[in-house]
């Protein structure tokens, strides 16, 4: 039994993850090609044209990821969690479905459109088709987490003696407090590594001496969209987060802030510190006093619970794994600002293009927003932990009844291997795509 | 309520059939036909341009199955389990040999996908048709053994195939002889179908031969039909009983036969939408007559101690069914206008339309 969950888990945790490698990009780059080609309808310098349908091709390249590695992701609802699929699909179903309806069909219909129809169509249509691929790469994002929100914070159900969980109200799917604060974070940090990957872009043109002119366009487009974006995300959105984990999964709040003990008025914010699970406390901690309950409470002297507040099987599963994360994506995300408001400084003095050394460091980053992304999200789902259905359904009543862990095993070996190959195969394109550039070829 | 949401998920399924059919149906010709590197190139393109958006049906399809009848979706997908997750792994396989032939032009790169493309899509063809027949004949609901029970009555779990290899035991498998014959009624139909979409869409030097191809196919599906309309009342005896009840529902078996008789004429037929729309009626006629027989069961049981799963033992709550109906019935009209907007943009041959680059 432990080894089924155990399985079940990391092969929805493994195959989550990877998936969502390509949804951050695909979400926030649809964003900036809007950008990009409403520059050009409104100048008409051909550069913004060419630029915005380069970016369409890898956005492209990632959305055909997206897909394939996509179907996995809805039907290892039932196919892994079987039980909770027959529980809450009543309600959670709801929002998926809609996913479907709403967003892929507008997403792939007018992808194709825009990439192969510019001639047939005419600039403002083919920016309305653009406009309208980042509408449905963006509700996609709002179904999602609406199904993530419902999980976290269960709203609008009623349960039945059989322990079916039946929707009583529809709208409150959609004004769920979780779901608004979530959606504008993750959809700020999809624009934050989109930013950081056009960026990164960029800076190779320049630092290569191939199309300077895009690898300029690129930087400042990026650098401008990852600064905005990397402020929003951590405030406000960051901030209304932050303070609903501690309104409604107090116990996941202590957890990820590294609070063992609660203190006596103002509760201090960890800066460095590992979790030492034996002594319940912090190794070699750096904490400033007082900070985190202003923070949370806007008063310096409220008192925050600590985990010596919860009875055990109330605080999440795994402490370490989701104080790690968060504070990952924290740390992350202030040197993103930090990073970001620099190169805009340089870019303001007209210095930017030549300072070899922040345009290596803006290369290199790239990995990282996505690291800072995915972190948020484990974040998330440790800090729900030991739930599926935050403080009504636990993750062990979740699982097939009849899948045996053998059988997952076997499967989560499989997804490992194919993934590999895709991934390999991924980079292989993107490097292609990228090694090309959006300058026209001559014929 | 259900019987609504039964009709549209039904639609949804037909749709990816027939869409995604086409491109399964393009990559066994692919396989067998594709000789030349244009025809080659040019055959793939026309699966190509169109898998994703045709692959979005099937994750319509599985949203509303979860949304509408979640214990029929736990208890299928958690059931079956192994092959499933064969399939999802075939249907990557086949994406990224259509993705990725032309990213090289190298020749024996192009064959390593052009045999993912091919391989793949003849499996899946085979699968869909396992599947729908694994549907027909039942599964041993509740793993039924000697009268003991191992699980909940709606819950199962199905081995590939068992020594016997038949569908009439206690606990038959995945594949056995039946569901291998509506496997390969699957296989000949996409490949039907994917010869007359070639046609349809592309100048390749092979198009008069597949018109042959077709004919020749025709008459082994022919044969296949006859032949499982008999082992069908074998494996499942009431499966006639709601045509003589509802006498109407014969026009979905008769949709099929259109289908089958018309393509016996393929080369008489002029306009090669014509000949597409005859195999597409197969698609249609032959899913839409095998729910017609089975409703309003959805999953036959084989053992007697556990009901088959019906549409009303599955079905999510009727407040959020008819929710849904109303957020359905938006999305299909937004839908329609998207697709009557692609159809004008995107209509005729393909040989001269830029790929990617």
């Amino acid at each position: 039994m432990e080894d089924m969950i155990f399985y079940d888990r990391l092969q929805f945790a493994f195959t989550i993850t990877f998936h969502y490698i390509f949804p951050q990009l695909t979400m926030g780059l649809s964003l900036l090609i809007v950008f990009l080609k409403g520059k050009y309808l409104l100048s008409k310098i051909e550069k913004y044209n060419n630029a915005a349908k380069f970016l369409m091709k890898i956005f492209a390249i990632n959305f055909t990821m997206g897909v394939v590695t996509g179907i996995p992701m809805e039907f290892q609802f039932g196919t892994n969690w079987a039980k909770f699929s027959e529980l809450t699909g009543g309600i959670i179903g709801q929002t998926l479905a809609m996913e479907g309806m709403f967003s892929f069909f507008l997403e792939s219909s007018f992808l194709a459109l825009f990439i192969f129809g510019e001639k047939l169509m005419g600039q403002k249509l083919h920016f309305l088709t653009g406009f309208l691929v980042f509408l449905g790469s963006w509700a996609s994002g709002w179904f999602i987490l609406a199904t993530n929100a419902w999980m976290q914070h269960p709203v609008g159900y009623e349960i039945l003696e059989n322990g079916k969980f039946v929707l009583e109200n529809f709208g409150a799917l959609f004004t769920n407090p979780w779901l608004l604060p979530a959606f504008l974070h993750n959809q700020m940090a999809s624009v934050v590594t989109s930013s950081f990957v056009v960026a990164s872009i960029g800076a190779f043109y320049i630092l290569r001496n191939k199309q300077v002119e895009y690898g300029k366009l690129f930087l400042k487009t990026g650098v401008i969209f990852g600064l905005i974006s990397s402020v929003l995300v951590a405030f406000p959105t960051g901030d209304w987060n932050a303070k609903n984990v501690a309104k409604y999964q107090p116990a996941s709040f202590a957890a990820m802030e590294g609070i063992f003990e609660t203190e006596e008025a103002g509760a201090e914010i960890v800066l460095v510190g590992q979790p030492n699970m034996v002594e319940k406390k912090l190794d070699n901690k750096i904490a400033v006093p007082n900070i985190l309950s202003f923070l949370t409470h806007q008063d310096w002297d409220k008192q925050i619970p600590g985990m010596d507040q919860f009875k055990e099987e109330e605080l999440p599963s795994n402490i370490p794994a989701l104080y790690y994360s968060y504070h990952i994506m924290v740390g992350l995300g202030t040197i993103f600002i930090g990073v970001m408001v620099l190169a805009l400084f340089l870019l303001w003095r007209k210095k930017l293009y030549n300072f070899k050394p922040l345009l290596w460091f803006i290369m290199f980053l790239v990995p990282f927003p996505y690291i800072a992304n995915i972190t948020g999200w484990y974040t998330a789902e440790l800090g729900r932990q030991p739930y599926l259905v935050y403080g009504l359904l636990k993750t062990s009543d979740g699982i097939s009844p009849t899948v045996s862990s053998g059988n997952t095993l076997f499967t989560l070996l499989g997804f490992v291997a194919l993934y590999m190959l895709l991934g390999l195969l991924f980079l292989v394109l993107v490097g292609k795509t990228i090694n090309q550039g959006p300058k026209p070829q001559t014929h | 309520m259900e019987i609504f949401w039964y009709i549209i998920i039904g639609i949804v399924l037909t749709m990816f059939f027939v869409l995604d059919g086409y491109d399964f149906g393009t990559g066994i010709i692919h396989l067998f036909f594709a000789k030349k590197e244009k025809d080659k190139e040019v055959i793939a393109k026309s699966a190509g341009l169109f898998w994703d958006s045709n692959e979005v049906w099937l994750v319509a399809a599985g949203g509303m199955l979860f949304m509408a009848f979640p214990t029929f979706y736990a208890s299928v997908f958690s059931g079956f389990y192994l092959p499933l997750i064969i399939v999802l792994w075939l249907i990557i396989f086949r994406a990224i040999g259509l993705e990725f032939r032309g990213q090289f032009k190298y020749q024996m790169w192009k064959d390593i996908w052009d045999t993912s493309f091919g391989v793949s899509s003849l499996l899946l063809a085979l699968f869909f048709g396992i599947a729908l027949g694994n549907i027909v004949r039942g599964v041993n609901l509740g793993g039924v053994e000697n009268g003991i029970s191992a699980h909940e009555g709606h819950y199962f779990f199905l081995p590939l195939w068992n020594s016997s290899f038949s569908p009439l035991t206690e606990n038959p498998g995945v594949i056995d002889w039946f569901t291998i014959v509506i496997g390969l009624i699957s296989v000949v139909t996409l490949a039907i179908h994917g010869a007359n979409w070639v046609v349809l869409k592309t100048n390749s030097s092979i198009n008069k031969k597949l018109k042959g191809v077709v004919f020749k196919l025709n008459i082994t599906l022919s044969v296949l039909t006859v032949f499982s309309l008999f082992v069908w009342q074998i494996v499942n005896p009431n499966s006639l009983d709601n045509f003589i009840d509802k006498p109407y529902l014969m026009v979905f078996p008769m949709l099929y036969f259109t289908g089958l008789i018309g393509l016996f004429f393929i080369k008489k037929i002029k306009k090669d939408s014509h000949a597409f729309m005859l195999s597409t009626l197969l698609i249609v006629g032959g899913i839409t007559s095998s729910l017609a027989s089975l409703f309003p069961v959805i999953l036959p049981s084989v053992n007697d101690i556990h009901e088959d799963l019906t549409i009303y033992n599955t079905a999510a709550s009727e407040y959020g069914l008819s929710i849904a109906l109303t957020w359905g019935i938006v999305g299909f009209i937004l839908l329609f206008v998207y697709m009557i907007i692609q159809k004008r943009l995107m209509g005729g041959k393909i040989d001269k339309m830029d790929y990617g680059h």
